[in-house]
């Protein structure tokens, strides 16, 4: 898993099946000083309580995403799965 | 999971068996602020994506986990299209 910056939201009508009433949030992954590191990219959100601007946990590994989600057929890569409250390192 | 714009379709009159019947469009991946980020890739179309429109991509497996049948060789997907991105 890898923390991540919330920047915005991304809403689509037209979609795969598997995205009906799932939330898409666009993350900026961090570094440990949780500071900008690498290409933003789309994360489902799970915690359905993250917003722009929260640092969250992002699962980023479809196997396990399956299994959150309780369905093998999913074409899901990227989720939300906590809101980072405090990072100490 | 990530943004593209739709630049281009790739016809192949011959492909790999489970291919067949399925769309390819060219889409330069974007970044959060709509700005090209990275190479040009061919990706399956599953929500009739058309040259010009913002979607977002699956890539891997979960590409292929879009496509039915779902054992297909794809490593990117359309799975849908942007209405809006609130950054």
């Amino acid at each position: 898993m890898i923390l991540c910056k919330v920047l915005g939201t991304v809403t689509a009508t037209v979609k795969h099946p598997a995205f009906t009433g799932r939330k898409l949030m666009i993350v900026q992954p961090l570094d440990e000083q949780q500071k900008p590191n690498g290409k933003s990219f789309i994360a489902v959100d799970h915690s359905s309580s993250a917003g722009a601007g929260d640092t969250v946990l992002v699962l980023r590994e479809g196997g396990g995403v399956r299994q959150i989600l309780e369905d093998k057929t999913l074409p899901i890569r990227s989720l939300i799965v906590g809101v980072v409250d405090e990072v100490d390192v | 999971m990530y943004l593209g714009r739709v630049i281009g379709t790739v016809v192949c009159e011959r492909k790999y068996e489970g291919l067949e019947g399925k769309r390819l469009l060219v889409v330069q991946p974007l970044d959060h602020e709509q700005k090209p980020s990275g190479p040009v890739e061919v990706a399956v179309d599953t929500v009739s994506a058309r040259p010009q429109d913002i979607v977002y991509l699956v890539g891997s497996r979960e590409a292929a986990l879009a496509c039915d049948p779902t054992f297909v060789p794809v490593d990117a997907a359309i799975v849908g299209l942007v209405d809006s991105v609130d950054v």
